[in-house]
This record gives C-alpha cells, sequence and structure tokens, in this order.
C-alpha cells in the first residue's frame, strides 16, 4: 500500500502528580500526525486548551500508532473538521470513500487545499466516523452504494508501462477509445 | 459505437502499470471515480486507480467484495485463464512474452524457419505465376 503522509495516534498523557494532587486525571487522545513527534507536540496543544496542563509540567505515557483494521473493505469516512480560512473559524462536515481511515484523512486534507486554499495546519479534525450507507449525506458518496454499479470508461489514456520507454514522437495517433 | 466493457463487479483488467504490470485481476468493489478494489488468487486485495487498468471482455458473478474462496471458486467456474490464454489479446501476449525470452540459438533456428518458410510460399507463388500466364 502507498505510504500516508498522515498516520494516526493515540497519545496518553497527564499532568506530573504533585504534593497536592497525588494522582491526576489521564487523558487519552486520537489525532493526525506526520509523525510521533508532531503527534506529542498536537497532544499538548489541544489538552492546553482543554485543561490547565501544559508539556512542562505535564509528561505523555503513551503514544501509539493506530492501524486500520480491515483495509481490504470499502468505507464511508464522515470526517468533521474545524478550519481558519481568511475571515474566520469554520465547522465542516465531508464524506470520503476510501479502505482506509489515513486515505480518506489524506483525501480530506487534498480536497480542503485545492477547494478552499486551506493549508494542513490550519485544519483541526473534531471527529471521524465510519459511515453506514444508508447515513451518508452527500450525493457525490451516495451515487457509489448501487450494488449493481456499472460504468464505462470513456477515455483511455495511452501510456508506456514504465517512465523509461517514455518517448516524445509517436509514429501514429493512439486510439484513444476504450 | 456504444460502449462493450464496463467497469463492474466482476469484471477482469489488465494491469498496464506498476508493480503488478501484465497482471489479471479481477475488480471487487468499486472506491470512487477512480479507484476500484481489486483481487486476483496470488495478491493482497488492494486499490488501483482505472488508469492503471486495462478492462477485457471477461466478465465473472460474483457478489460485491467476496471472501477470497469464493472469488477462486467463482475465477475457476468461468474458466478464465482458458478464455484469456484463447482470447486473441491473451495469445498476442503470450507470443511477446515467448520472444522476448528467446536465448541466440533460439533465434538462430526462428531464421531458419522463416527462410524455409519464405521458400516454400515463393514456390507456390512461382506455380500459380505460371498457371496465370499460361
Amino acid at each position: 500500500m502507498v505510504s500516508f503522509r498522515f498516520h494516526q495516534y493515540q497519545v496518553v498523557g497527564r499532568a506530573l502528580p504533585t504534593p497536592g494532587d497525588e494522582q491526576p486525571k489521564i487523558y487519552r487522545m486520537k489525532l493526525w500526525a506526520t509523525n510521533e513527534v508532531r503527534a506529542k507536540s498536537k497532544f499538548w496543544y489541544f489538552l492546553r486548551k482543554l485543561k490547565k496542563v501544559k508539556k512542562s509540567n505535564g509528561q505523555i505515557l503513551a503514544l501509539n500508532e493506530i492501524f486500520e483494521r480491515y483495509p481490504t473493505v470499502v468505507k464511508n469516512y464522515g470526517i468533521w473538521l474545524r478550519y481558519q480560512s481568511r475571515t474566520g473559524y469554520h465547522n465542516m462536515y465531508k464524506e470520503f470513500r476510501d479502505t482506509t481511515l489515513n486515505g480518506a484523512v489524506e483525501q480530506m486534507y487534498d480536497e480542503m487545499a485545492s477547494r478552499h486554499r486551506v493549508r494542513s495546519p490550519c485544519i483541526q479534525i473534531i471527529k471521524t466516523a465510519t459511515v453506514p450507507n444508508d447515513m451518508c449525506k452527500r450525493e457525490n458518496t451516495k451515487q457509489f452504494h448501487d450494488e449493481k454499479i456499472r460504468f464505462p470508461l470513456i477515455f483511455k489514456k495511452v501510456r508506456p508501462p514504465s517512465r523509461v520507454l517514455k518517448t516524445t514522437f509517436k509514429a501514429s495517433r493512439p486510439n484513444l477509445f476504450m | 459505437m456504444t460502449f462493450k466493457r464496463f467497469v463492474e463487479i466482476g469484471r477482469v483488467a489488465l494491469v498496464n502499470y506498476g508493480k503488478e504490470y501484465g497482471q489479471l485481476v479481477v475488480i471487487v468493489d468499486i472506491v470512487d471515480q477512480n479507484r476500484a478494489l481489486v483481487d486476483a488468487p496470488d495478491m493482497i486485495r488492494s486499490q488501483i486507480n482505472f488508469k492503471r487498468l486495462s478492462l477485457t471482455d471477461i466478465k465473472i458473478d460474483i457478489p460485491r467484495s467476496p471472501k477470497k474462496k469464493t472469488l477462486i471458486a467463482a475465477m475457476e467456474e468461468a474458466d478464465v485463464k482458458n478464455k484469456w490464454e484463447k482470447s486473441s489479446w491473451g495469445r498476442k501476449l503470450i507470443v511477446q512474452q515467448r520472444r522476448a525470452s528467446l536465448n541466440d540459438f533460439d533465434r538462430f533456428k526462428v531464421m531458419l524457419a522463416k527462410i524455409k518458410r519464405g521458400g516454400v510460399i515463393k514456390q507456390e507463388l512461382a506455380k500459380l505465376k505460371k498457371e496465370s500466364a499460361a
């Protein structure tokens, strides 16, 4: 499988125990980052906004990567996100069809960048979920729910089997009909 | 000029780019407009872009996303391998592979065979010319 830009991590952390609080509450977060170092940093970023704890008076107890349970099954993924546009913060819900959650998240980042010019640091993923077929909201994903789906490929892209065999000039016009 | 080969569940396709170049795969599910989930008896089920697939005429009868066993059984029943090797596209591919794997001695034998065939054709042509001249 192609390597993903964004990996899903589970980060568990808590404030450091102090004489006043021997057993501080432990918090767990699931988040997306490109690597483990960034995952830890993101964890503290979000936790600071929710609780009165910083990296300097906290500790990370566990950091695990989460992998896709069924990567050979096609699923509908719903992603709730909060992004910063040029004029303010907005919430959004997007649906994607993919085999893995990491793939769907990568699709989301690509689509936000192309459709809304929002770069990845300005996007916060609120929630992700696998959506069953009947609860999908977007026509774009619902059109692939047909059991007997079939469509023709209308444009055949003629390619050499590898980049080394590429030539600039061809002897005859290619036939583009499938 | 309607379309005869459709992307559908059970369509057999040939991979024409990438690591699995030359493999026959079966479309097992459709991810979205550009990608399909494909499977073959000797590979892990994975998603592939339609740009990397060339659809064939062969279609087998399978439900959406079947188990590997069901897929292999359906492929045996539809006799995909034999149908492919008998089809003109499949035969051409086999000939291409054979020609690419010849060694020098084989190429020498091919040269002799071509000369012999050319000789026989010229004899027949000479006979026909004589008959039409006469």
